[in-house]
């Protein structure tokens, strides 16, 4: 039994000692100067931001630690104030602008589009019109043989199959993009559904992330559905072309995306992209967000981690990283909304003070 | 010192940690449902409108609650026939023999094996096969997900009953043997009522693994958010919704998931009750 004491007495002492050894740990890395960074937040621009994070510490040695928990976690972590920044593909509304503990400012890093996939065998040219777009997502259209259908896509050998929508079970950015993009182009689908994270399908099955749906799709023959840009050009996935605003039927690549953004562009850069008045403009594009305080002295934050914080972002938008956008399949900023960036950066502070 | 107080010191200790844990989940499953719970009242447990929509948000978990307790009932059903003659041929037929041990050694490896595995088995083996078959929604929906689960949870049906019919003494076996009786007389007279507490008790857990299973109903149930109309059709349960959603759940919505953790916590322990009252009757 005694040795059952000296056991416990034992792993007191060795935790006690770990915890002296990560207290010096700290020190150390305090001692160096070595700036720590964490975000956390929307998981759609993940691959870009992992790749030009990492560039970032090699190149400053400024360490960056990115969550990929969502959209809603990145401001949830935010509002509690464990990040330096959240990253969302929703910019905050008034209301939640208004709920959070101080002013938030957003920055735009980057574009992305929702594609519509499909899986129809012998067919590699399908154009969705606006209508068709409705139709077959409240489940008006129900067989790809549709007269509609069919009328809109001459020459196409369209099959008597049914028409499976997959949509995603999970909430995600994706959704929001895509489902916004439907309120605007469709009175029935604003009344009946709305604009969301996640919806009150009318109709189809539910695949988590992007993976899921795009398997779902690729398992199963007659399926449509939307994914992430990022996920469909990396796996090179089959894309219907969307009719735009100016009519024309427009290939969803990285420069019809970009052109999404070409438009006028609000000062605090909170707008939707979607539906954009560009002749060349993929319609279901969409800017994706990193958001922080306008005050950067909370939480007791040191000056030398804001100005870490506001120079990174500089860096962000900067042509250095938005050169690199294009290799993991995301559009780069047009130069405008990176003006736009830019300023709202310099109006960031600390004390009161901007910090750049 | 006192060695002996302080084992017991130890002992109470890590008791009470466990009381603390589980206390502590319930208070915070309680305490995150109550906006929930305040907006909607009894409705959220009898509604079937689940509409995450800004503006038009409102919460009712029937099509969850009623996915989950078809999905697990079906399972159950499904399952039943399998492992109780499983655990009949492991325990009493071919009691001790080479053949029985390597089935044992199998039927336990089904328990291992992670539930994804399952999922993904499903989703590329089994699902094309039900399409073949002529199965509607692409072979997702309820019926995909009971066969899953039925799978899933023989293992624990099959080795508790084996162990308890290998219980059953053999004085009481070879005394109706000696009364003439047939070696299926025996079974269905003699160990099967001795040892039905255990089998019961193994079903009612098998039962409880079926009501909590996420991952593997999440990838062929089709995840849509009502009341499946018929066996075939598409649906979801309460495990698979909250691990869907909760990632970019925020207010009314979190608390509306966590009110269904909680009533997901309240039938487990409903059924756990049943099945501990059921067990006493019998015993």
């Amino acid at each position: 039994m005694k040795n059952l004491t000296l056991i416990i007495l034992a792993v007191f002492f060795l935790g006690a000692c770990s915890n002296s050894s990560n207290k010096s740990g700290e020190e150390k890395a305090a001692s160096s100067k070595k700036v720590a960074l964490t975000a956390a937040g929307a998981t759609f621009p993940m691959p870009y931001y992992n790749m030009v994070f990492k560039a970032y510490t090699s190149e400053t040695g400024t360490l960056l630690t990115y969550g990929g928990i969502g959209s809603g976690g990145g401001i949830r972590s935010l509002t509690d104030k464990v990040v330096d920044f959240g990253a969302t593909d929703a910019y905050l509304s008034d209301d939640k602008l208004a709920e959070m503990p101080a002013e938030v400012v957003h920055i735009p890093t980057v574009l992305g589009a929702v594609v519509i996939a499909y899986n129809l065998p012998g067919v590699d040219d399908l154009k969705l019109s606006n209508e068709l777009l409705e139709k077959i997502f409240m489940g008006e259209i129900t067989k790809w043989n549709d007269p509609a259908l069919k009328a809109n896509n001459e020459g196409v050998d369209l099959p008597d199959m049914d028409i499976t929508f997959v949509h995603r079970s999970d909430g995600s950015g994706t959704t929001f993009i895509f489902s916004d993009y439907m309120t605007k182009i469709s009175s029935k689908w604003a009344d009946g559904v709305g604009a969301g994270k996640s919806l009150q399908w009318p109709v189809g099955m539910g695949a988590k992330g992007n993976p899921g749906v795009a398997g779902t799709i690729k398992q199963t023959e007659g399926a449509i559905g939307y994914i992430g840009s990022e996920y469909a050009f990396a796996q090179k996935i089959q894309t219907a072309k969307v009719q735009n605003s100016a009519g024309n039927y427009i290939v969803p690549s990285i420069a019809s995306v970009s052109a999404a953004a070409k438009g006028e562009i609000p000062a605090d850069t909170r707008i939707m992209l979607t539906n954009s008045d560009d002749p060349d403009a993929y319609p279901i594009s969409g800017f994706t967000w990193i958001i922080l305080y306008k005050e950067q002295n909370y939480n007791g934050r040191s000056k030398e981690q804001a100005l870490a914080t506001v120079s990174f972002l500089d860096w962000l938008v900067s042509i250095d990283a938005q050169g690199q956008a294009e290799k993991v399949h995301y559009a780069p900023l047009p130069d405008a909304a990176a003006e736009k960036a830019k300023a709202i950066l310099r109006s960031v502070a600390f004390d009161g003070t901007p910090l750049l | 010192m006192n060695s002996d107080k302080i084992t017991k010191g130890v002992l109470l200790l890590s008791s009470l940690l466990i009381l603390f844990v589980a206390g502590g989940m319930m208070y915070s499953l309680v305490e995150g449902a109550i906006p929930a719970f305040k907006s909607f009242g009894l409705k959220f447990v009898f509604s079937n409108n689940w509409n995450p929509t800004e503006g038009k948000e409102n919460y009712g978990a029937l099509p969850f609650i009623s996915g989950t307790i078809i999905t697990a009932v079906a399972a159950l059903l499904i399952s039943l026939p399998l492992s109780f003659s499983a655990s009949l041929f492991i325990g009493e037929y071919y009691r001790g023999t080479k053949l029985a041990k390597v089935l044992g050694t199998m039927v336990d490896l089904l328990a291992g094996i992670p539930s994804i595995v399952y999922g993904l088995w499903g989703f590329y083996v089994l699902r094309p096969l039900l399409i073949d078959l002529g199965l509607p929604n692409q072979g997702f929906g309820v019926f995909t997900a009971s066969v899953i689960l039925a799978i899933m949870i023989i293992p624990y049906a099959t080795s508790l009953s084996n162990e308890i019919i290998a219980m059953v003494p053999n004085e009481l076996k070879e005394a109706a043997y000696s009364l003439g009786a047939t070696k299926s007389e025996v079974i269905f007279n003699v160990v099967v009522p001795s040892a039905r507490s255990g089998i019961v008790a193994g079903y009612i857990l098998s039962f409880g693994r079926a009501l909590g299973e996420t991952m593997a109903v999440t990838m062929l149930i089709g995840n849509s958010n009502v009341i499946p109309d018929s066996f075939f059709s598409t649906g979801n349960t309460m495990a698979s919704v909250i691990a869907n959603q909760f990632g970019e759940a925020e207010g009314l919505k979190l608390s509306a998931l966590i009110a269904i953790g909680l009533l997901l916590f309240l039938i487990t322990g409903i059924i756990n009750a049943i099945g501990k009252f059921i067990i006493k009757k019998m015993a």
